[in-house]
């Protein structure tokens, strides 16, 4: 990849009781992408962001940001980096606007009123600017984290599951958020639960499992390579066997002859136009199905069955 | 992690901002109790028993006990706002953005202790007004006595730090405060001369630091003490060092900071 934003090379990390987190995790993001990194808990998502955020002191490998070495240059390379952590966590009895404005000066900024004020506008949070934090709501506590992260303008942001326990509205207004990023040109690194999430916002996807990247690809990508259509056509009366027309499609009987079952296509439609032309061919010739459903394999069958089979990624 | 020479100012200066605003915001609290205390201490020790005390030199008892008192609300705010200071943020687990702050050692040390112990230097100007009130005393070398003052209070909020580094409890918060800077404070010297003390308890004495920072303060404040000027500012200024290296070890190994 020409001039990723951030560069790792097989990067470890084995805690103290010999848990073995990260085992050499290979991982390149493009400028300006949203990529999402999906896997179950303790997966290692965590330590991976803690490895490049600077709570987690890696064990071996290399992280690169900005094309420096963060080992070397985490002081400048740290300015550019943003964090929105799982938790929420803060000081609770201070204000909304001075935690934002602390986390501007921390991360080396001039004071700029005007885009502290940008920033709590975009996440609705003006209103609330001089609320002690403990007396906002769950969500807008979270809010505010995102706004802290955003006080230093960074141009490499992560979201440790930015979504969690949050309500679906809250959710689809995150979304809006992330887009708005990528409008001004943001890099997002998230970790999410919810393929859904993935599914609505990556540009690319990335799956971990024990420590290990499984897969890395265009989220199109995955679909077409991984995704599959599943068409049942039901029959009253069972059919002996597939019928000579249908044969150069991927299907096949089950339940004694009462389901011809479908299983084929890429995630890009051709599944579904198969379907189409099944379902044209069997009444042209007259074979009477009486049921029909259809459903494509989301990111999360897709997932789920990375999983179970790691020898599919390998 | 390596030790790298770009110093962020405004961070230091953030952290520092939001250290002293968070220390008044429970004025009351931390300003007016070591207030009543020192002042409930003046009138109980300094004014009514002192009176019937005879003290070598034939220094007033009031004036002798000032530096004390300072010193014991020094050593006891100074460490106990510094460790709540950084302890605070591990609890609450806002840590996380200091450490994925462009901040190093340098920056956190002048936030962090640094706000701790300027609000130790106002506690002493208030105690120092507030004692003025109650009893007649001088300062005999006031610049001095400032700067004795001064390097206490970074001394022991260093400390403070590092205990509220260490401490994974509100109890281990408060064990190094009450278990034993309280006690050597009150056995250093602060209401008496160990002059006063009889063999041998005058020898035991002699192995407890805070005896040689209460008498390098009071020799500021009195122009004499138990002990020469220099032994006192040395032991301070050595404690101090040590205070710093400690620090330096925990930011490089990242000892209770980073996994």
């Amino acid at each position: 990849m020409p001039d990723p934003i951030l560069d790792i090379r097989g990067l470890e990390k084995t805690y103290k009781g010999g848990v073995k987190a990260l085992r050499g995790v290979d991982l390149a993001i493009k400028r300006g992408e949203i990529f999402a990194l999906l896997g179950p808990n303790g997966a290692g998502k965590t330590t991976l962001i803690g490895a490049v955020c600077g709570m987690v002191r890696p064990t071996g490998g290399s992280i690169h940001a900005f094309g420096q070495d963060l080992a070397k240059y985490w002081k400048q390379v740290r300015r550019d980096i943003g964090l929105v952590p799982q938790e929420l966590s803060f000081d609770m009895f201070d204000k909304v606007i001075r935690q934002v404005r602390y986390s501007r000066g921390m991360f080396g900024c001039p004071p700029d009123e005007a885009r502290i004020e940008e920033v709590l506008r975009s996440l609705s949070l003006w209103d609330k600017r001089d609320a002690q934090i403990r007396a906002l709501s769950g969500g807008m506590k979270r809010r505010v984290m995102i706004a802290k992260a955003l006080a230093h303008d960074p141009q490499l942001l992560f979201l440790d599951e930015p979504t969690a326990g949050v309500d679906v509205e809250l959710r689809r207004d995150m979304w809006r958020q992330i887009d708005a990023l990528r409008e001004r040109g943001t890099t997002i690194i998230l970790t999410t639960h919810y393929i859904e999430e993935a599914e609505e916002m990556a540009d690319r996807v990335g799956v971990i499992n024990r420590g290990q990247i499984l897969l890395v690809d265009e989220k199109d990508a995955i679909m077409a390579k991984l995704g599959r259509t599943e068409a049942h056509f039901t029959f009253d009366a069972p059919l002996a066997e597939v019928p000579a027309s249908l044969s150069a499609y991927p299907v096949h009987l089950e339940q004694d002859g009462r389901l011809l079952v479908y299983r084929g296509g890429d995630g890009t439609g051709k599944g579904k136009r198969e379907v189409a032309e099944l379902a044209k061919l069997m009444t042209r010739e007259g074979l009477a199905y009486t049921g029909l459903e259809t459903c494509e394999s989301t990111l999360e069958d897709i997932f789920v069955d990375l999983l179970k089979e790691p020898e599919v990624a390998a | 992690m390596i030790f790298n020479a770009a110093f962020n100012v405004r961070g230091a200066f953030a952290i520092f901002k939001n250290e002293l605003m968070r220390m008044f915001r429970t004025i009351f609290g931390s300003i007016l109790s070591p207030v009543i205390t020192t002042s409930l201490y003046l009138v109980v020790f300094g004014a009514a028993i002192g009176s019937r005390m005879e003290l070598p030199g034939g220094v007033d008892y009031g004036s002798f006990i000032v530096p004390g008192l300072l010193m014991l609300t020094l050593l006891s705010e100074s460490t106990s706002n510094a460790s709540f200071g950084i302890y605070m943020p591990k609890f609450t687990g806002a840590i996380y953005e200091l450490l994925s702050a462009p901040v190093g050692v340098a920056e956190t040390l002048i936030g962090f202790v640094g706000a701790a112990a300027v609000k130790s230097l106002i506690l002493a100007a208030i105690i120092m007004g507030t004692a003025a009130l109650i009893i007649d005393y001088q300062v005999v070398h006031p610049f001095l006595a400032f700067g004795y003052i001064l390097l206490v209070a970074a001394t022991f909020s260093l400390l403070g730090f590092i205990i509220g580094l260490w401490a994974d409890g509100f109890e281990k918060l408060q064990i190094v405060p009450l278990l034993i800077l309280m006690p050597l404070t009150f056995l250093g010297g602060t209401f008496y001369s160990i002059e006063m003390l009889p063999e041998p308890w005058r020898s035991v004495t002699l192995v407890n630091p805070v005896v040689y920072l209460v008498n390098g303060l009071r020799w500021t404040f009195l122009g004499q003490s138990d002990f020469p000027i220099w032994l006192s500012f040395g032991a301070t200024l050595g404690f101090l060092l040590v205070c710093v290296a400690i620090i330096g070890w925990i930011f490089k190994t990242g000892w209770r900071l980073r996994e």
